[in-house]
This record gives structure tokens, sequence and C-alpha cells, in this order.
């Protein structure tokens, strides 16, 4: 890298200002290149289309983003790579499924359901698996393989509970919308709205309450905000709370639009990665917004090739920013 | 022991007086399959402090890219091994150039997209890899990818039968195979361990820095342990491909790459041998309680499969990192 910026001589000066201006403006040049991209395919595929499909990419989107944030939180402050996150999902969308189809309960109770059970799973996982493992200074990959092992954990739960074969939520998943001549699911809307108002609410949280500020002290640096006197065990758990109940919340969503399997939540997961990362890791409405261009370019992808290829358009994303910018949109540059 | 009437080795008495000695070739073979796989892991992660996530990935290569070889291009079967091992080692390379300067939590992120790129290729270019139907043989099914290694087993079987075993389970060469290349793989990097190259990789795990300082390029280390993992894992494949007579997506799901961690962690981190006896172990564990039958239903079977690997993992991590056979000296798991 610095052999690149002592290479680039005078006369390259206006490519450098030009790069310079990318790296300081990062958050406008991704709205200008948007905003270009959504030009061209205007052009080329007319706006009624790019229109629709893109209202069922923000669908999409808030599903991924719901997942994103409670994964980039538990990143973040506990720099813990949760593979157990896509799982926490799936376990939403079937505690939903008892009560909505087993125990006759409305959507909305199934839901408040889905929510706490998760939660609480996350609440559970940090005190018997993160706060030892953490006490223990364990290493990346240990906790890495520790989250694989939950994940499998909660899979055969499932499994053996549910069995594997494709289940559905007691929902009208074809009832369409019509507004402005665009047609959307009205389950679709409904995740669209949802996701948009809780992640807003929670983006907020962290920036206005103490509660939030005590959460992104943690995140910057957990030993010195606890020396500063924060009781950090607490705003832990606060934050699995968080995680764990978006989790849940996403999986139930994703359970209104899509059939109920157990990889629903893992098939998620990488898509939920690319989204934290886009994002910047600890940043919640860099999640929102990594998860909704995720969705939005997952469904547009669809416009130019078969859909078949939908899910490699986030693992691409996902590899691109990682090579391209590591730190996210929104991120600054640190060790990456 | 073995003097005497070749009709009375033991081993042979042994295999055919067991019922389900089908039941243990296959097993035994799956058990080496998951062996190669974790040695590469075990140079990544145990000896160069890489998490590479992407065997899976690799491993598809190889047996995609020996099957399309030896069927769409008519090569020979004893060319398309090392030309499918030579695009695992590409793709290494590939996905490792870039990756390997990142952190690594973003590497091992990077690594799994990677191998799920592979995958979902594999399932949609239909022309190239038969999609989800599974690759095999040609169109007018009049040259399969497992022809020439078909014949090789009939000659092996041909040999055991003349050894005086009259009936052989049709997988047994493979089993043999399998088990010469486990052995082979493991003493070649057994022997790499105590040269220079094997001493640079370790200080490189231990502090990359510091190697760096001595002159070491600690990146080109990385990105040859990553590339000699992911010829093995082609190896796998080709295994794999072998053993289930085709080639099909759902064979290289990101669950391979982790079940092949947990026979890496179950033998101990920095322990080639120990990779051996791990895979033995968590493959006794998996197919003993199929054995058992405790439960009638598949899906439950499958269930207490993730289960037990789950447990494995979580209890391994918590108590035991090092693992079975794993040195505590050698710890990269704990900072």
């Amino acid at each position: 890298m610095e052999a690149g910026t002592i290479a680039v001589g005078e006369n390259a000066s206006g490519l450098r200002r030009l790069r310079d201006a990318v790296s300081d403006h990062p958050a406008r040049t991704a709205l200008i290149l948007l905003g270009l991209l959504v030009i061209v395919m205007i052009a080329a595929k007319g706006l009624h289309q790019v229109a629709e499909t893109g209202l069922s990419g923000l669908s999409t989107g808030s599903i991924y983003a719901l997942g994103a944030v409670g994964l980039t939180l538990v990143y973040g402050i506990l720099k813990l790579v949760n593979f157990a996150h896509g799982d926490f999902v799936t376990l939403g969308a079937y505690v939903a499924y008892l009560g909505n189809v087993t125990w006759g309960l409305p959507l909305y109770v199934s839901l408040i359901l889905a929510v706490i059970a998760v939660a609480a799973l996350g609440v559970l996982s940090e005190r018997l698996m993160w706060a030892p493992m953490r006490a223990k200074r364990a290493g990346l990959l240990q906790l890495v393989l520790m989250s694989i092992g939950l994940a499998f954990l909660i899979r055969s739960l499932i499994q053996f509970e549910w069995g594997t074969e494709v289940l559905s939520l007691d929902v009208n998943k074809t009832a369409t919308v019509e507004f402005l001549g665009l047609s959307i699911g009205r389950t679709q809307l409904v995740t669209i709205i949802i996701g948009i108002i809780v992640i807003s609410a929670i983006g907020l949280m962290l920036r206005l309450t103490l509660l939030g500020k005590r959460m992104r002290a943690l995140s910057d640096d957990l030993d010195l905000a606890e020396t500063a006197g924060i009781n950090t065990e607490r705003i832990i758990l606060y934050t699995w709370l968080f995680a764990g109940g978006l989790a849940g919340l996403a999986g139930v969503l994703a359970g209104t639009i899509l059939p109920l399997q157990p990889e629903l939540g893992f098939t998620l997961l990488l898509a939920i990665f690319a989204a934290v990362l886009l994002g910047g890791i600890g940043d919640a409405f860099g999640a929102l917004v990594g998860g909704m261009v995720l969705g939005l370019a997952t469904e547009w992808s669809t416009l130019f090739i078969d859909s078949r290829w939908k899910l490699a358009v986030g693992f691409v994303v996902l590899i691109l920013v990682l090579i391209v910018r590591p730190q996210g949109i929104f991120g600054k540059a640190k060790v990456v | 022991m073995f003097s005497g009437d070749p009709t009375l080795l033991p081993l042979a008495v042994d295999w055919s007086s067991l019922t389900d000695s089908l039941f243990l070739v296959n097993v035994g073979i799956l058990a080496g399959i998951y062996a190669l796989l974790a040695l590469g892991l075990q140079l990544n992660a145990g000896f160069t402090g890489i998490s590479n996530f992407g065997q899976a990935g690799f491993m598809a290569i190889g047996g995609y890219t020996m099957a399309i070889l030896t069927v769409d291009t008519g090569l020979s079967f004893y060319v398309s091994l090392p030309l499918s091992m030579l695009a695992a080692i590409a793709f290494g390379l590939l996905v490792g150039l870039p990756s390997l300067r990142l952190r690594e939590d973003y590497f091992a992120i990077a690594t799994l997209a990677s191998a799920e790129v592979v995958r979902i290729v594999a399932q949609n270019a239909q022309g190239l890899t038969n999609g989800n139907q599974g690759f095999f043989c040609n169109d007018d099914f009049s040259r399969c990818f497992d022809d020439k290694w078909n014949s090789i087993s009939a000659t092996i079987i041909g040999w055991l039968q003349d050894l005086g075993w009259s009936d052989p389970e049709a997988l047994f060469p493979l089993l043999l195979v399998v088990m010469l290349a486990v052995l082979l793989v493991t003493i070649a990097l057994r022997l790499t361990q105590n040269t220079p190259w094997g001493r640079v990789l370790r200080a490189v795990r231990e502090d990359q820095d510091a190697a760096r300082a001595l002159g070491k390029n600690a990146f080109a280390y990385k990105l040859q342990s990553l590339a000699i993992s992911a010829a093995i894992a082609a190896i796998a494949g080709w295994f794999l491909a072998l053993d289930l007579a085709t080639v099909h997506p759902t064979d290289f799901e990101p669950l391979v790459t982790f079940f092949a961690y947990s026979v890496l962690v179950l033998g101990g981190l920095a322990n080639y041998w120990g990779v051996i006896a791990g895979s033995a172990v968590l493959w006794a564990l998996l197919e003993g309680t199929r054995v058992l039958k405790l439960f009638p239903d598949d899906a439950d079977t499958a269930a207490l499969r993730f289960a037990i690997v789950g447990l494995t993992l979580i209890l391994l991590m918590a108590f035991r990192p090092q693992g079975m056979f794993g040195k505590k000296e050698e710890m990269v798991l704990g900072d």
C-alpha cells in the first residue's frame, strides 16, 4: 500500500485527488454510485420494473438488516464472530410457528413470543458460554468454533422438535397491496415497515441514550470502558437481549415471506455477514444501510441475470467489500 | 500369525464374519476423507495460524475438475487428477491473494463465502456441472468419470481374491487407497514440520511481525500453506466423488468444513497424527449412534448428528481446547 502511494507521481494527481475524495466521503460516493446504477437500470429496464423489484429488495434487505444489527452489536462489543446467529434467526421463525400454528395464537402474539424466546437464548448463551470463555481469554478460532457448536445444537433442537420438512406460518403470503401502480406482497410491505422502524429506533437509541453510549464505549474498548466505571457485564447482557430479540424478529419476518426449514437462518447468515461488513462492524445504522443495499442488489440482479444466481450476489458483494473496503462504507480505516 | 495357509488370514476372517462390513467400509472411507480435509486445516489453523473456512469449496473444485476433465475433455483419469489438484491450488491462490491480507476473522468469513460461491456455481452452471442432478457421465453415458477407477478397483479386488478373501466389499479397494493417501499426506506434512519451511510457518503463527522482522515474507508463507491445504482438499474431493459415484453440489455445503474442524479440534491442534485419531473418534461417535438405532426416524438421526458435533465443539472449546493430542505449549487458540 505504501509503495503504491509513493509510486503515484505528480501527473497522476487528478486520480489521486479522486481517490482521496472517495475515501474521505465513502457514504457520499456509495450514494452517487447507487444513484448512477439506478439511473442506468431505469434506462435499461423501465421505471416500473426497477421500482417493483426494488420494493421486494427492501423487504429482503429489512430481514438482512435486522439480522445484521444484532450480529454487528455482538461482533463490535465482544469481538465474537457468532456463526450461531443464523440459527437464532431460524429459532425465531420456529417459535413463531409454535405460537401461530400449533397453539393457534395470532401472528403478532407469536412474534412477541419469538422475540422474547430468542432474546432469552441470547442471554442464556452469554451466561453459560461467552462470559466464561471471555474470562478464559479465549482466542478467535476457539470462539468461532464454539459458536458453530451452538449453531449445530440449536439446529438439532429444531430438527428433533419440528423435523426437516418444509413448514409455513399461518399467514397469507400471496396477498398483494397495490399503490402507485406497483404491487408488493402484503407481508413484504409489513416487513419493510417493521424493519425500518425498529432499526431506526435501535440506531437512535445507540446514538442518544446513556445505554447506547455505553454500548458504543464498550465497542471502542471494552477494558477502557470497564476502567471508566461502566458495568460492562450488564451492558453485554443488554447487547445479547437486543441481538437475540432482533434475530428472532428477523426470523419471524422471514417466515412470513419464505418457507420454514432448519437451514433458513444459515442460508441468510452469509448475507447478514455481508451487510455487517458493508455497514462497518459495530455500526447499527451501517447495518441498516448494508442490509438494504444488499437486499436491493440481490433483487435488482434478477433483472439482468437468472434469479437462480440471486444467492451468489450476496457472497460476491461480501468478497468485494472485503477486498476493496474491508472497514465498510462508514467504517474508519483502522487495522483491518 | 500371517504365516501358513492364506485362507486363514485373520483379517479376512474378521471382515467376513462381520455382518455389516459394508457399513464399516463406508464409515472408514468417510473418516479418511474427513481426515484429509482436516489435515489441510491442521496445516492452516494449527501450524500457520490462518482460519481457513473454505475447505468444502476446494474439495468441490477437486472433485468437479477431476470429473469434468475425465468425461468432457476425455483426458486420462491419471492426468485429470493432478490437473484438478492444480485447479484447487489456483483457486486457493485466487482466494488467498486478496483475503490473506485481512484480519483473521475477515479471512474466515471470506473463505467461507468463496466456498459458497463455488457451490452455487456448481448448482447453477448446469452446462458445466449438470446442476442439481449431479455429475457422473457424459450425455450418452458412454464415458463416466469413474470408469478408470472402477477397473482399478476390480483389479485390486482380484488381488484380494487371489489372497483368499472370497467376497470383499466393492468399496474396499477405495478404503485401502484412502487410508494410504491419509497415511502418505500425514507423513509428508509431519516431515515438513521440522524443515526450515515448517519452522517459519510456526513463527508466522506465533508472531507474524517478528517473522517479518527476521526477513521472512509472512504473506507468502501463509499463501503457500493455504495452497497446500487446497490441494489436499482436492484429493479428498476425488475420493468423495469416487465413493458416491457422483459429484453433487449438496456434498460441499459449509457443514463439511465445520465437521472437518470438529475432527481437527477433537484430535488436537498442532498434531498431524491427532487428526487421524480425531476423525476415527468423531465418525465412531456419529455412526455408532446410528448402529444403536436409538431413533428409527431418519430426521431424528440427522438431528442427533448435529447435537453430537455441536456438543463436541462446545465442550472441547470450553474444557479441553487442545483436544486429545494437541500440544498445550503450541496452543494457538487462546491468547
